[in-house]
């Protein structure tokens, strides 16, 4: 026993060293740092929670949070409803060149979000881009995509666009692992398609839905390479604030407030934890009764 | 002989009736998910044979008379002393030894996980399914902070080490080896003398190889995507991977006296995207196996 307890840590430990040292240990010291405050004059100083208090009555990161927390209910569910309507039509075996739309779909996540951001601001630009195109040929008016208040639908299209697939993805391969044996019963007792998805397929993905949002969510909070990529062709548009990873990195590298950066990295990391952890207690809950 | 007539006979009406239910506007509806997913790759490959002058002033969406690809990739390569080329290799091996080494490292922790019951398991299995939900660009500037305290920062082990944990690939793992390594053959293995690691790569590895190549896949292009990390992290262009690379050069359009070279923009995002995109065409049989049966357990 004790030998065969060995063994596993020696499978495990490679893994965990790692893991320690670029989870555990950046958390440790952000949480460190955010207890002391270094001035250019006197130096470092502990503060205690000071760095939290202001955090908390910081316009501009509230309006970060604020921004993020928009996008997440907005964005997520648009995202994750068209994810699972492609990936039923995927399943339902009634499309034409089904792996064709599966493959499709899915290719946009092999896309860097670099490359994905300037491909979609090139084509959002008014003046020589798509957009462009579109409202000389065309007559019409489309509303510049890259202008302050458009901005956040823009980005949020081009985080639509990269994660659909793998949603979708997510959602098919639940719908594949249901008993077709199923399907050939309720379709015995006269159940159409829409009362099958209902009854059937739906409650099978309630899992494979969960992981999903939970990893939007993750997402959403993160929300950084977009808007910086997107800074390059619409300066006016993203401020330093515009997400709370892009005022961290702003603090931290432009403001030199390292203190104060690593709080805001730390309460972004706790506030998602908890909501994510939230999230899967209270559907799981729901999937008991 | 009867028998192989038995089995197309058989599956026959099963073929009929498919085709008899498949429906040509619930067809036409999906491909507008399929259009919107591949305009953009379109406008990328169209924008990608243009010269500078005509990426701004031809339609996007269809081809200008001149035809500069070829130009565009040698310009591409050439620029700025052929440094696009060294940024390929970056990124060629940040991704052999990020995502090659994330894979190895999530492959034996969650077959350990999966097939020994030692003391602090659970632990061990609670604190990992919480790095889950950890953002990793919120872990960026606590990372960046410490490797500078460190003398890590601006060297390949900066984005090295960071890649080479994926809590979500020893998920995937430790699902797949619960299922796919049945306890009799390790068992065996053990009467007949064989050491655990020995077994582990002779006899598990290669039953786990499905879940494992789907797990390279995703590291793959979490490695090769990987902007932000590096944005923090290097300050010498010669150590940039292809994204921040990139960036750089859109970036020079903002910059005085800059050079706008969109057209090399667009040309080396295309060079970018293409061996992931064939890395997923031919290898779609893994991930798509490999991720249902990481649901399984769901």
């Amino acid at each position: 026993m004790t030998r065969r307890s060995w063994i596993g840590w020696q499978f495990t430990g490679p893994f965990l060293a790692v893991f320690a040292l670029v989870f555990l240990a950046p958390i440790g010291y952000s949480a460190y740092l955010s207890v002391y405050r270094t001035q250019l004059v006197g130096g470092t100083a502990f503060v205690g929670i000071d760095n939290y208090t202001k955090a908390l009555s910081d316009p501009q990161f509230w309006e970060a949070i604020t921004r993020v927390a928009l996008f997440l209910l907005v964005q997520v569910p648009v995202m994750l409803i068209l994810a699972l309507l492609i990936a039923l039509a995927i399943d339902s075996g009634r499309l034409y060149g089904a792996s064709f739309f599966r493959i499709s779909v899915f290719l946009p996540y092999a896309v860097p979000s670099v490359v994905a951001a300037l491909m979609w601001g090139f084509m959002y630009g008014t003046n020589f881009g798509l957009i462009g195109n579109i409202n000389e040929a065309l007559g019409t008016a489309i509303p510049n995509p890259l202008a302050p208040e458009w901005i956040l639908t823009a980005i949020g299209n081009i985080v639509t666009w990269e994660f659909i697939g793998y949603n979708m993805i997510i959602l098919y391969s639940g719908l594949k692992v249901v008993d077709t044996s199923l399907y050939e019963a309720a379709a015995i007792d006269g159940a159409g398609e829409w009362r099958i998805i209902r009854a059937i397929k739906l409650p099978a993905l309630r899992g494979p839905i969960v992981v999903a949002t939970i990893f939007s969510i993750v997402g959403s909070f993160q929300l950084f390479n977009e808007p910086q990529i997107l800074d390059s062709l619409a300066p006016n548009s993203i401020t330093t604030y515009f997400t709370p990873n892009i005022y961290a990195y702003q603090l931290s590298f432009a403001g030199q407030q390292v203190n104060y950066s690593a709080t805001i990295a730390l309460i972004m990391g706790v506030t998602t934890m908890v909501i994510a952890y939230l999230f899967q207690r209270r559907s799981m809950k729901g999937a008991g009764s | 002989m009867t028998a192989p007539t038995i089995r197309p006979a058989a599956r026959a009406p099963k073929a009929g009736k498919k085709k008899n239910s498949r429906s040509l506007s619930l067809t036409a509806v999906t491909a507008i998910a399929v259009v919107y997913t591949l305009l953009p790759l379109f406008w990328l490959v169209v924008s990608a044979t243009k010269s500078q002058e005509k990426l701004f002033d031809s339609f996007g969406l269809w081809f200008a008379n001149d035809f500069s690809l070829f130009d565009n990739i040698a310009d591409t390569f050439a620029y700025q002393d052929g440094i696009f080329g060294r940024w390929l290799l970056n990124t060629l091996v940040y991704v052999v030894i990020g995502a090659g080494g994330a894979t190895l490292l999530a492959s034996l922790a969650g077959y350990g996980l999966a097939k020994f019951d030692f003391i602090g398991r659970k632990a061990v299995f609670a604190i990992v399914l919480g790095g889950i939900a950890v953002p990793p660009t919120v872990l960026a500037v606590p990372t960046f902070l410490m490797f500078a305290k460190l003398g890590l920062t601006d060297t390949a082990w900066a984005i090295i080490i960071p890649s080479l944990v994926s809590p979500f690939g020893l998920y995937l793992m430790w699902t797949y080896a619960t299922e796919a390594v049945p306890k009799e053959i390790l068992e065996s293995a053990r009467v007949d003398g064989s050491g655990e690691f020995r077994t582990f790569f002779s006899l598990a590895l290669p039953l786990l190889a499905p879940g494992a190549v789907t797990v390279l896949l995703f590291n793959i292009v979490a490695t090769w995507n990987n902007f932000f990390l590096p944005l923090i992290m290097l300050k010498d262009s010669e150590l940039y991977p292809l994204t921040l690379g990139l960036y750089t050069w859109s970036r020079q359009a903002n910059t005085v006296g800059g050079e706008v070279v969109f057209n090399l923009v667009v040309t080396g995002a295309l060079i970018t995207i293409i061996p992931l995109i064939t890395a997923f065409l031919l290898l779609q049989r893994y991930w798509q196996s490999g991720l249902s049966a990481g649901s399984v357990k769901q």
